[in-house]
């Protein structure tokens, strides 16, 4: 970086990023009432006096969603309240059927937390709001011709997660953002889809000069659907926030909504029009204090976190640390990985990972590859058949082909299809072939011009059809010609 | 006819079971005088009798009507909660009050008038009709719990129930001269009972007598906690049938700062100090105890119970039910709907809840009387380590003409002064009629601890005896019980 000078113009500045998620539980029934939870079903199909608000109807907490969220509160290493009380947080709009929501205020379930780098501010219980639909050429409200409210959604159970301004790069966000995903996901609590709205995140935004402490005004970015979305979003508001301080000009409180077609961001409601929630202590709840029981639940049903994973793979299994993470963040792959290993114990645990991570995803995709034809044994033995010089590399690539597409073992599809290295006696005569059809290149290998020898070895990979291992052939190649 | 009128429900019960009397013939003479009503407390009756209960004759309640204040939902039923705002709505569920006693024997008889969203003293707030008390027809019943007092008193229903959020049951039913009971918060389900203020909303009998309050109270607690009420409890025991006649060793507190407030009228005060007497005439030691801020009970009351409301209120929009006015524009679609649908005093409340909850606000108002709230409770937990009971006046006065506070909130509001702070504390209190002042019923207010309501209904019941009033207005007007 150049030297930091005072004119605005030519200030560098740095982001302080802070992020909000709202993840909605995968619990069997709502937060308050007992209706199943869905996604994609005909509009209103999951309703009940209590969810559509009707006169004297009282919420009811769902235990599973408890439970979840004290899941997350332990997994995010937060401090649980051992009485935390929900509020009503008042405003009017049509896909809020009481007039206000039941959430957390004052008094969270858990807060002082941490993950990875990260630390987290709180985290808390509350419902998910209805779903509104405008007709129309906006899709907003604001022009809409006329606005449909499907109550499906209304009251789906939601954790809200808030972390401290502790980012500092749109690329940091959107990583840090991957491994909460990963964790929520291990958990199990919960879909994280962004794309249908299980997992989403709203993003603070403020930039300061680099290496300075203080904390600029904050912009709250909202509606970024996916990773990409989140990243392009932040840094177009970074890029922004830096235009008007180096014009001289000053960042104005706002909540922005982040276009991904345009990838404009636009205002959604300045400090001046903002809500006043009138928050007060939900009268129809009494507070949530977990019980001991309940705790000891929570902390039992914890498994081993991604964070925690990618920690030990690559500390007992000396795996690189971006193959680590991989295997640890999906962890269907960690999972798929482990049960290979543990199917052959001789198998070099770091090739083993790259058939994994590279060869096994570049063919599967996003698909769980438990799901796939290719059990975590069969990988296993291919593995091996490579490690002991069995099938060359390219051939094993072609096996794994047709595993993917169809199953089976890997010796059979080996010696099914002639996969097999070429023996030594057929190896030599080959090789002796090619020496012959190749005068010009012998002479310049035996010139000691080493990139010849690729031409010679090439005829032989291509005679082979791959079936022989290159370093092999190279070997044979410089005996042959007496310079071994 | 006027005989069967005139059976106790617990009369009338033991005649059905012993089969002198069907429950049809029973419901269709009460069927008969509702349909008659000139007092205006009922709202809705079925067009056709509601069906008595199969088997009602060997259900606990034999098939005795209520009459049911229309603040509770009863599935396909209009339940108006006597506002605009939900004319024409029918709930396509049943509150679990109703629900407990129907299953119990008592079917429904139809809905009573009410304050709107019962909020008020007088049911003059009613968006439909005012409702005239039986014992004086130009003058209120009360209120909330207007219809359902005035219908039990005029004889056109043997009992009902009604809900208590500051007073709602007990000063109705001291004005109508009748027996009328909140209970412990909690103990009965509030769900399908539509919400004034939630923190203090209570569903509790208005009847004849100590005897049918107790019966009601027993069947609306035997099925235990509600599982759609987070805030309901089990009942720590069974309601029992009361039957003492003494008060033998009971030691009674008396609060100044209530009784003697310069709100409470003379005459009433002159009821409540010969009840006193009759206290110590059974075996009572009267006392005075102190509760230090109880008089500043309305003035939170005032506070904590619109703000919930200004909450509660938020889902009558016009979207999913009820009334829907406006252009179709968002906005107009709120403003339109809640300014027909809301009448004066709910829109006042309203606003005054709103305001206390403002950002900015909330500690000098909302936070400030939670801690008077707590104040309150902590005064009644030391008085009940020095007595086992506190009385007070229920009502500062006898009830009053139509029209007579309509313009004046703050005297409307004055009605709730004794009620109020056993409201704030959550504690059980009756009310029941100790005597006449200007020929119009005085009520005498009962308060114990939480859960106490086996105590209180005793000692309800051995002064009940010992007063003898008679809750008939023709009767008990043509002579005022001896003293
Ligand atoms: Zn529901």
């Amino acid at each position: 970086m150049t030297t930091v000078t005072t004119t605005p113009t030519e200030r560098a500045y740095e982001p302080v990023i802070g992020l909000e998620i709202h993840v909605q539980l995968r619990t069997q029934t709502k937060m308050f009432c007992g209706c199943a939870l869905s996604f994609g079903d005909e509009p209103n199909t999951h309703t009940c006096p209590v969810c559509l608000g009707h006169p004297g109807t009282l919420p009811v907490p769902n235990a599973e969603a408890i439970h979840f969220a004290l899941m997350i509160g332990l997994a995010l290493e937060c401090e649980l309240a051992p009485r935390s009380i929900f509020h009503r947080k008042n405003y009017f709009y049509p896909d809020l059927p009481k007039g206000y929501q039941i959430s957390q205020f004052d008094v969270p379930l858990s807060r002082s937390g941490r993950l990875g780098d990260v630390r987290v501010h709180r985290v808390h219980l509350e419902e998910d709001a209805a779903k509104l639909v405008h007709a129309g050429a906006s899709g907003r409200i604001h022009g809409a011709e006329a606005s449909v409210v499907d109550f499906n959604r209304g009251g789906t159970p939601l954790v809200e997660i808030v972390t401290e301004p502790d980012l500092s790069s749109p690329e940091q966000a959107g990583e840090w953002l991957r491994l909460l995903r990963a964790t929520l996901k291990r958990l199990g609590v919960s879909d994280v889809n962004m794309d249908e709205g299980s997992l989403r995140c709203d993003a603070n935004v403020s930039i300061r000069p680099a290496g300075t402490a203080t904390l600029g005004t904050k912009t709250e970015l909202k509606n970024m659907n996916s990773f990409r979305f989140l990243e392009r979003g932040i840094a177009a508001e970074v890029t922004r926030q830096e235009q008007i301080l180096r014009g001289g000009g000053e960042v104005e409180q706002e909540t922005l909504h982040f276009d991904p077609q345009t990838g404009a961001l636009s205002s959604l409601r300045s400090k001046e029009e903002s809500h006043d929630y009138r928050y007060f202590p939900e009268p129809d709840l009494v507070p949530l204090a977990p019980t001991q029981a309940m705790l000891d639940r929570a902390r039992a049903a914890l498994p081993e976190l991604p964070a925690a994973r990618a920690e030990r793979l690559e500390r007992e299994l000396g795996l690189p640390t971006d193959t680590a993470r991989l295997l640890a963040f999906r962890s269907e792959l960690g999972d798929f990985y482990e049960s290979a290993l543990g199917a052959d114990g001789a198998t070099d645990p770091a090739t083993l990972a790259s058939w994994v991570t590279v060869e096994l995803v570049a063919r599967l995709g996003d698909v769980d590859p438990v799901e796939s034809p290719v059990s975590p044994e069969a990988l296993a033995e291919l593995v091996r058949l490579v490690s002991a010089r069995s099938v060359s590399g390219s051939a094993a690539k072609e096996v794994l082909d047709a595993m993917a597409a169809g199953g089976g073992r890997p010796e059979a599809i080996v010696a099914e299809r002639g996969l097999g290295l070429a023996g030594a006696g057929e190896l030599e005569a080959i090789v002796d072939r090619a020496i012959e059809a190749n005068p010009d290149a012998v002479e310049k290998v035996r010139a000691g011009t080493g990139k010849a020898m690729g031409a010679i070895v090439g005829a032989i990979m291509r005679e082979t059809k791959g079936r022989a291992d290159g370093g092999e052939v190279q070997r044979m190649v410089r005996e042959r010609l007496g310079l071994g | 006819m006027s005989e069967l009128l005139d059976l106790s429900t617990a009369q009338a019960a033991q005649s059905v079971r012993a089969g002198d009397l069907s429950p049809a013939e029973l419901l269709s003479a009460y069927r008969e005088q509702a349909e008659a009503d000139e007092l205006g407390a009922f709202l809705w009756l079925p067009e056709e009798p509601l069906g008595v209960m199969g088997t009602a004759a060997d259900a606990p309640l034999a098939g005795v009507p209520l009459a049911v204040k229309d603040i509770f939902c009863v599935e396909g039923v209009p339940t108006t909660a006597a506002s605009r705002i939900l004319e024409g709505y029918r709930p396509p569920y049943t509150a679990t009050a109703v629900e407990r006693l129907a299953a119990a024997g008592a079917p429904m008889l139809g809905k009573t008038n009410m304050d709107e969203f019962a909020m008020g003293s007088s049911n003059e707030n009613s968006a439909y009709e005012p409702v005239r008390n039986p014992w004086s027809p130009d003058r209120v019943p009360g209120g909330s719990s207007g219809g359902s007092a005035a219908a039990v008193a005029g004889g056109l229903a043997p009992w009902s129930i009604g809900t208590d959020t500051g007073g709602s049951i007990r000063q109705p039913a001291s004005l109508c001269g009748l027996v009328g009971l909140k209970p412990t918060y909690g103990a009965v389900s509030r769900y399908g009972m539509i919400a004034f203020a939630s923190s203090l909303d209570q569903c509790g009998p208005i009847t004849r007598d100590v005897t049918d309050a107790a019966l009601l109270l027993r069947h609306l607690v035997a099925g235990g906690r509600d599982p759609c009420d987070s805030t309901s409890v089990d009942f720590p025991q069974e309601i029992e049938l009361p039957s003492s006649e003494d008060l033998g060793g009971l030691r009674v507190g008396v609060v100044p700062e209530l009784s003697d407030a310069a709100t409470i009228d003379a005459g009433v005060k002159t009821v409540f100090d010969a009840t006193l007497e009759r206290i110590e005439e059974l075996g009572g030691g009267v006392e005075q105890i102190s509760l230090p801020h109880s008089e500043h009970g309305l003035s939170a009351y005032y506070v904590l119970a619109p703000a919930e409301a200004s909450a509660n209120l938020s889902r009558y929009d016009g979207v999913r039910f009820g009334l829907r006015s406006g252009d179709g524009d968002l906005l107009s679609l709120y403003e339109r709907t809640r300014a027909d649908g809301f009448g004066d005093e709910v829109k006042r409340r309203i606003m005054l809840g709103t305001y206390a909850l403002s950002s900015g606000y909330y500690e000098a108002y909302y936070g400030r009387a939670q801690r008077v709230r707590t104040k309150i409770a902590e005064d009644f937990r030391a008085a009940f380590e020095r007595v086992d009971l506190v009385v007070t006046p229920t009502s500062p006065s006898v009830a009053f003409r139509l029209g007579e506070r309509t313009a004046d909130p703050m005297a409307m509001y004055m009605s709730d002064y004794c009620t109020v702070p056993m409201s704030l504390a959550g504690l059980p209190a009756i009310s029941i009629p100790a005597g006449l002042s200007e020929g119009l019923p005085v009520g005498f207010q009962i308060t114990g601890p939480a859960f106490s309501e086996n105590r209180l209904l005793a000692a309800a019941h051995a002064l009940e005896q010992a007063i003898g009033f008679d809750s008939s207005p023709a009767r008990g007007k043509a002579g005022a019980p001896a003293r």
